[in-house]
């Protein structure tokens, strides 16, 4: 055997075990849900294979799905939102204020919730925000006389649930890129008399773009494709098109109309991915 | 001066607040695990009776030992794969090297409803069917980038030079593979290992859809605990896998620094 021919399959032998599976079970399994989505009906106990479009001129046609599609992206925005609103500060405080050892462990503080069960995490919001819960019940110790409130099955209990579950990501992103900021950097700007604001502005939040974007994506993306947070968290509140989703594999038994809105739902994420293509590159050269 | 001290306080405060709201559920619901109203009703009575009924819990435990087992599976068959490939990436440069490496984004950056259900249709029309051998299928392929990277990201931290130096001393491949590679691999394979367990034994959404009835792992078991009504001993099951999840965390951060600096 060659050299070349040897290195040609050592470099076959290594990688096609992985490829094969992952082939196995991410790519046919797309296109066999792409090729699912023009059917009738779903081709189960010797049904004829017959090819339609109207799953795609449903998602066109009948408003309620659209609403529903926006309804999923607005929850995307709004928790993206609040966990750059919080997660920024917070990751900037981690980043430049504390120091050593304090610094690793109040990392590590932060990133181990995460690592926690997601299913398990939105669980124990249904008990804090239902009614006569932990919260509700602390509100009327502070303050006797309050009208319960009733969290429970609402949509900002989705929200606090979705921004508990995906807050670490955006520590995390930020934390990365403020941590590489040279602190001489900070220290010239102030000694050459900018103001807090002005070093927030010019400095920090440019550099710590790369981080807020990823951050952004990384939460928006599965976000937008939720579907037992809302439905555990938002009772009636909580149809999105996740759910939905859902509801065709597991009540309703519409798998093409499923698989259609599921491609819809890829395409949107695809679309996304596209257009932060050039910043996931940076990310990924530099991991 | 006040203005310095004030901020010098908002950072605390802020870091405080966040880690408040992020453990808050945490604590609440393994209190409520030693609360004995079966309802989580208040005032707090403490009792371990729901943590002496676990063990009575079939279905919780059936269920368990299947995500553990299933984890196990998942850790040995995506390390093995996942370090093959991601020492072909290391140690060669070949057409259709970049094409591969953005292939490992699929599986991470897909929403897990999609890929759930790409895998569902798949796997029913063929006749692989559903179960843990179909979930194990999914959870391998969640595991396999994340493998990739973290070994990857280990072997980028050393060159080629001493694996030369044996192979010019005469070791064969198998004997520089053994004697010179995996040990320096060692810690990226471990804390890659750990990722890959954690991401088998939390993962729902895969198992969910891919659960024939009957058959379910730990999360799954949880999620229609929760949809039929809960019961303390949900929040006691749930307890245990936080400490473990978290306990595995910590491993991992002793093996590698998310990545590998040292």
């Amino acid at each position: 055997m060659t050299e070349a021919k040897r290195r040609l399959w050592t470099i076959v032998g290594l990688t096609a075990p992985a490829y094969l599976w992952l082939t196995l079970t991410i790519f046919l399994p797309l296109s066999a849900m792409l090729f699912f989505s023009f059917l009738v009906k779903a081709p189960f106990g010797g049904r004829e294979i017959e090819f339609t479009l109207k799953h795609y001129d449903a998602f066109l046609t009948k408003s309620y799905l659209q609403v529903l599609t926006w309804r999923s992206l607005t929850l995307g925005f709004h928790v993206t939102a609040i966990c750059i609103a919080v997660g920024f500060p917070a990751a900037y405080v981690l980043a430049k204020q504390v120091r050593g050892r304090w610094r690793e462990a109040l990392f590590l503080l932060v990133v181990l919730p995460f690592w926690s069960n997601a299913l398990v995490r939105i669980f124990s919001w249904t008990i804090v925000l239902r009614p006569d819960g932990v919260l509700d019940r602390a509100a009327q110790f502070v303050l006797p006389g309050l009208p319960t409130f009733d969290l429970a099955h609402s949509y900002p209990a989705i929200v606090i649930g979705l921004v508990h579950s995906y807050l670490p990501y955006m520590i995390l992103t930020c934390y990365l890129s403020l941590q590489a900021i040279d602190d001489s950097l900070i220290e010239a700007a102030r000694s050459l008399g900018a103001s807090g604001f002005t070093i927030l502005r010019r400095i920090i939040v440019p550099l710590g773009l790369p981080g807020l974007a990823t951050g952004s994506i990384l939460i928006f993306v599965p976000v937008i494709g939720s579907f037992f947070e809302p439905r555990l968290l938002g009772g009636l509140q909580g149809i999105m098109l996740g759910t939905v989703i859902e509801d065709q594999f597991t009540a309703v038994f519409n798998w093409p109309l499923g698989a259609a809105l599921s491609f819809i739902l890829l395409l949107i994420v695809l679309a996304i991915l596209a257009v932060s293509w050039p910043l996931l590159r940076g990310v990924m050269r530099a991991a | 001066m006040t203005a310095a001290r004030i901020a010098g306080l908002a950072g605390p405060l802020v870091l405080g607040l966040v880690l408040a709201f992020l453990y808050l559920p945490i604590v609440v619901l393994a209190l409520m695990g030693f609360n004995e109203s079966v309802h989580y009703e208040l005032p707090f009575r403490f009792s371990t009776r729901w943590y002496e009924r676990l063990p009575g819990n079939e279905r919780l435990i059936t269920a368990t030992l299947n995500s553990i087992w299933l984890a196990l599976a998942n850790t040995v068959i995506a390390t093995t794969l996942g370090t093959m490939a991601a020492l072909a990436f290391a140690r060669y440069r070949f057409r259709g090297r970049t094409l591969m490496r953005l292939l490992l984004f699929p599986p991470i950056t897909i929403p897990w409803l999609i890929i759930a259900i790409a895998m569902l249709v798949l796997f029913f029309w063929t006749g692989i069917g559903r179960g843990l051998h179909a979930m194990l299928l999914g959870h391998v392929a969640l595991s396999l980038p994340y493998v990739i990277i973290v070994v990857g990201a280990r072997l980028a931290s050393f060159g080629v030079e001493l694996e030369e130096a044996a192979a010019s001393l005469g070791a064969r491949p198998l004997q520089v593979f053994f004697r010179v590679s995996l040990p320096m691999m060692a810690p990226g394979i471990v804390a890659a290992a750990l990722f890959a367990f954690a991401i088998s034994f939390d993962q729902f959404v895969i198992s969910y859809f891919l659960a024939p009835p009957g058959v379910s792992t730990l999360p799954v078991e949880i999620y229609s605990a929760i949809r039929k009504g809960f019961t303390p001993e949900v929040n006691v099951i749930s307890t245990v896998v936080i400490v473990i999840s978290m306990g595995i965390l910590l491993l991992f951060a002793r093996f590698s620094r998310f990545g590998g600096e040292r």
